[in-house]
């Protein structure tokens, strides 16, 4: 009998200790979908989300951001700003370490900021240091940014191209020194892997200064949204990069609170070429355009997943006021002075306008675009063609603006700043696709750049808006919103307007610990 | 005798390169050709970083010295590096999926030819009988049905409802096997049609109704006189079959996130990564007029009258 009772209880034991073992092996490495492949990991060069992604659990800035996305110190730690907000100084934290255990030098970070700058290293996104004037080192562990002009500059220190990449294995390895062998970074983990098209493995960086609580983060290359869905539902991803287009209230029910659906500080527009055309010379066609549109109808049946109907160029997260709107409140009223416009413009149902929309070849982009033809056809009777082209040759082609009409725009802002918005219109901006070219715009946002008072600053930028709103040179459309699947057995994911969720807020969920560190709740040896 | 077949094959190979050549000429003006750059992105870059990206990819000087450029390097075996991905030279790129193409590709076609034989050859056995539609029509199928539905669909069984296999990946055997069965199916489907046809042939033909009459078993019958009678067309097929799993591994390697060549050259077209194009272009070459003379090869080494 005791026999029997034994090799029941060692069966038992077995069982349990056996899934204890396949709980932590599937809980050793969290994994997370992340888009197409990063195009590079040196963080100078990066622009993409996927590689940025990535570099935050690798590197970290003078200034960090915490799960919510709030600015917090980071590998400064504190800061002091001059009254006039051209210096801004930064004192290093004590503890900083290189992932290979060395300490982290002012001057290593002021070479890093150095080569950011430099042309040669072609860092696409070196504008945004372009208010940098110098950088030096008042005191040990002291940094000093002098600059050309008032500016807040925390947010920018918390992007990629600001994070301190090691110069000196730059030099060594060139091109070589994001491979996992030669990875040296400050960040809460260290690159391990990494296999081209498919996946990098991070490892815990143990000289960080609060060590993550995941061991292992290994990022998937999920070009294909509804590819990463299925792998989401298979159970092989633990958090997705996003979520395909589908009926919001059929994913809700599906998923309930693993559905992270929140504001991003985006906006997809339609901008309209103002350099030729009959779109170019009129006003009051532009505004019918605007008009004929059923936003509320767009973000409800074509795009579905709680992104906000945009009546202006700035999104709602922001906190500028509302812009005074002039549009009639009934959908009636908006079509009828729709109609009226579009008359005076010297358009009728006998002579309509014949245009032409252009969007880069995407599903969701069609859809969008066909939906905007239909309201212009429904409302005005305007003859609209679409256009499909690739990336490239619609990206060159909009830029060029040769033969351009209408054609779809968007924009992410990398910092929560109006400006980062703003000034793609500016009249020398290369973004600024419509060719709208307004001095006294320029001169508003000369003088919010200007001023170091913020109330100023925020009326300046609303009576910019206002002025690049009144002119329809874009149509907004619709803010963008983020999305994603997170697994019940991960906690710490907070939405935040830029998106951004390192790995170190991460951790898996407490009953999962507890259950694998005190086994004593459950007794497995219990007759 | 010996010498005429030394220079014919000599000749063949002469005829390779030519091709080989010339289909890397070709693609080395067409990319230039087509419109939009490496560097054209939602954001452009600045003027002075455009300047410093042109000099280092050589894109500033005028074409035919970028061709002399890349010529030199192809002799040298470096292909320069990705324009898309900076961190990686061409060829490690190439190096590390290579071998999962031809892995999942291998896998593919063996069995596409091993399950064709015995599918095709018992289809045949049954001429007309039930066994035979059921297997006709799901060959049928399996030849309609596009891999990108396929593939989806093998995917929300296998790893979504029931939960064998993994969704997608590399690294572990599990995630090799919808692909590899994504890849093998329309094949299979083909080579067992063609399997069958061929055998049904060799069934009526003189050869056969001579060696029954000497008595021979089964056995033999099937193994020394259909089964070479089969094997020609099938090895004809061959070099169409691997093509058309060079093109299809595009659609699964995307499908299943695998890190192989298909994947490179779809991407690489639409980013405008010249050189990764080049030497995706340059791999897939080599290896299809490599097969095709091997098959050509092979061929005539069965087959007397080809000669």
């Amino acid at each position: 009998m005791a026999s029997v009772r034994f090799r029941r209880r060692l069966l038992i034991s077995c069982v349990w200790l056996f899934s204890l073992a396949c709980a932590a092996s599937e809980h050793a490495v969290l994994e997370r979908g992340n888009g197409p492949e990063p195009s590079t990991l040196d963080a100078h060069r990066c622009q993409e989300v996927s590689c940025a992604n990535i570099l935050r659990d690798l590197y970290e800035g003078l200034v960090s951001e915490d799960a919510s996305g709030n600015l917090i110190p980071g590998l400064a730690a504190r800061w002091q700003v001059s009254a006039n907000q051209r210096e801004w100084t930064f004192w290093l934290r004590e503890d900083a370490r290189w992932s290979d255990g060395s300490p982290i030098t002012a001057q290593q970070v002021i070479a890093s900021f150095s080569r950011a700058s430099d042309p040669a290293t072609m860092a696409p996104l070196v504008s945004v240091l372009k208010d940098i004037r110098a950088v030096d080192s008042p005191a040990d562990g002291a940094i000093r940014f002098h600059l050309h002009r008032p500016l807040d500059l925390l947010p920018r220190l918390s992007l990629p191209i600001a994070f301190p990449v090691r110069v000196d294995l730059v030099e060594r390895w060139g091109a070589q020194h994001t491979q996992a062998q030669h990875w040296v970074g400050n960040g809460a983990y260290v690159l391990q892997e990494w296999t081209p098209q498919s996946s990098l493995r991070l490892r815990r960086n143990p000289h960080f200064h609060s060590p993550a609580t995941i061991d292992e983060v290994r990022y998937h290359v999920t070009e294909d949204a509804a590819a990463e869905y299925k792998r989401f539902l298979a159970g092989d991803l633990h958090l997705t990069e996003t979520v395909p287009p589908a009926r919001l209230v059929e994913l809700q029910t599906r998923h309930g609170d693993t559905l992270h659906i929140s504001p991003y500080l985006g906006v997809f527009f339609l901008g309209i070429n103002l350099r030729q055309g009959p779109l170019a010379k009129s006003l009051p066609l532009r505004q019918a355009l605007s008009l004929a549109i059923d936003r509320e109808r767009l973000v409800n049946t074509i795009t579905g997943l709680g992104e906000l109907p945009a009546e202006r160029l700035l999104p709602l997260a922001l906190g500028l006021p509302l812009p005074t709107s002039t549009e009639p409140a009934s959908a009636r009223h908006r079509e009828a002075r729709a109609r009226a416009l579009y008359a005076e413009a010297g358009f009728s149902s006998a002579s309509p306008l014949q245009i032409e929309l252009r969007f880069n070849t995407s599903t969701p982009h069609r859809r969008m675009a066909l939906a905007v033809a239909a309201m212009w056809r429904e409302v005005l009777g305007v003859r609209t063609r679409l256009r499909n082209e690739e990336w490239k040759v619609f990206v060159q082609n909009r830029r060029q603006g040769r033969v351009t009409e209408v054609f779809r725009g968007g924009w992410i802002a990398d910092m929560a700043d109006p400006a980062s918005f703003l000034d793609l219109f500016r009249r020398d901006s290369e973004l600024n696709w419509s060719g709208w070219r307004d001095g006294e715009y320029d001169r508003l946002l000369d003088a919010a750049q200007a001023s170091s008072d913020a109330a100023q600053r925020a009326d300046l930028q609303g009576a910019a808006e206002r002025r690049l709103l009144a002119a329809q040179a874009i149509l907004p459309l619709y803010f963008y919103t983020s999305k994603h699947l997170v697994s019940p057995e991960v906690e710490g994911f907070e939405a935040n307007p830029l998106d951004r969720h390192p790995s170190r807020f991460l951790r898996w969920l407490d009953e999962w610990d507890s259950a694998a560190q005190s086994p004593s709740t459950t007794s497995p040896g219990a007759p | 005798m010996k010498s005429a077949h030394g220079r014919q094959l000599a000749g063949r190979l002469l005829e390779a390169l030519l091709t080989l050549w010339l289909l890397l000429s070709l693609c080395f003006v067409l990319l230039r050709l087509a419109p939009g750059g490496p560097f054209d992105a939602e954001r452009s870059v600045p003027d002075e970083v455009l300047v410093a990206l042109n000099a280092q990819y050589h894109l500033d000087q005028p074409i035919w010295q970028q061709y002399l450029h890349w010529l030199g390097e192809l002799a040298r075996g470096d292909l320069g590096p990705s324009f898309q991905y900076p961190d990686h030279r061409v060829t490690t790129l190439l190096a590390e999926a290579l071998p999962v193409t031809v892995m999942t590709g291998g896998a593919a076609l063996l069995m596409a030819v091993l399950g064709g034989l015995g599918i095709g050859m018992l289809s045949a056995h049954h001429h007309g009988g039930r066994l035979d539609r059921i297997l006709m029509s799901i060959s049928g199928l399996g030849l309609a049905l596009p891999k990108y539905v396929v593939a989806p669909l093998m995917v929300l069984l296998f790893a979504v409802w029931l939960r064998w296999l993994p969704a997608a990946g590399w690294g572990e055997p599990a995630q090799w096997v919808l692909p590899v069965l994504a890849l093998s199916l329309p094949n299979l489907a083909a080579s067992s049609r063609l399997v069958r046809a061929a055998t049904l042939d060799a069934l009526h033909s003189d050869a056969l109704r001579a060696a029954r009459a000497r008595g021979l078993s089964t056995h033999r019958l099937w193994l020394a006189h259909i089964l070479p009678l089969v094997a020609l067309p099938l090895l004809a097929w061959l070099s169409p079959a691997m093509i058309n799993l060079v093109s299809g591994s595009a659609v699964v390697e995307q499908i299943f996130s695998l890190p192989g060549m298909g994947r490179y050259f779809v991407q690489g077209a639409l980013n405008r990564d010249y050189t990764l194009v080049m030497g995706v272009v340059a791999v897939v070459g080599v290896a299809i007029v490599l097969i095709n003379t091997l098959v050509d090869v092979l061929r005539a080494w069965i087959d007397p009258r080809l000669r």
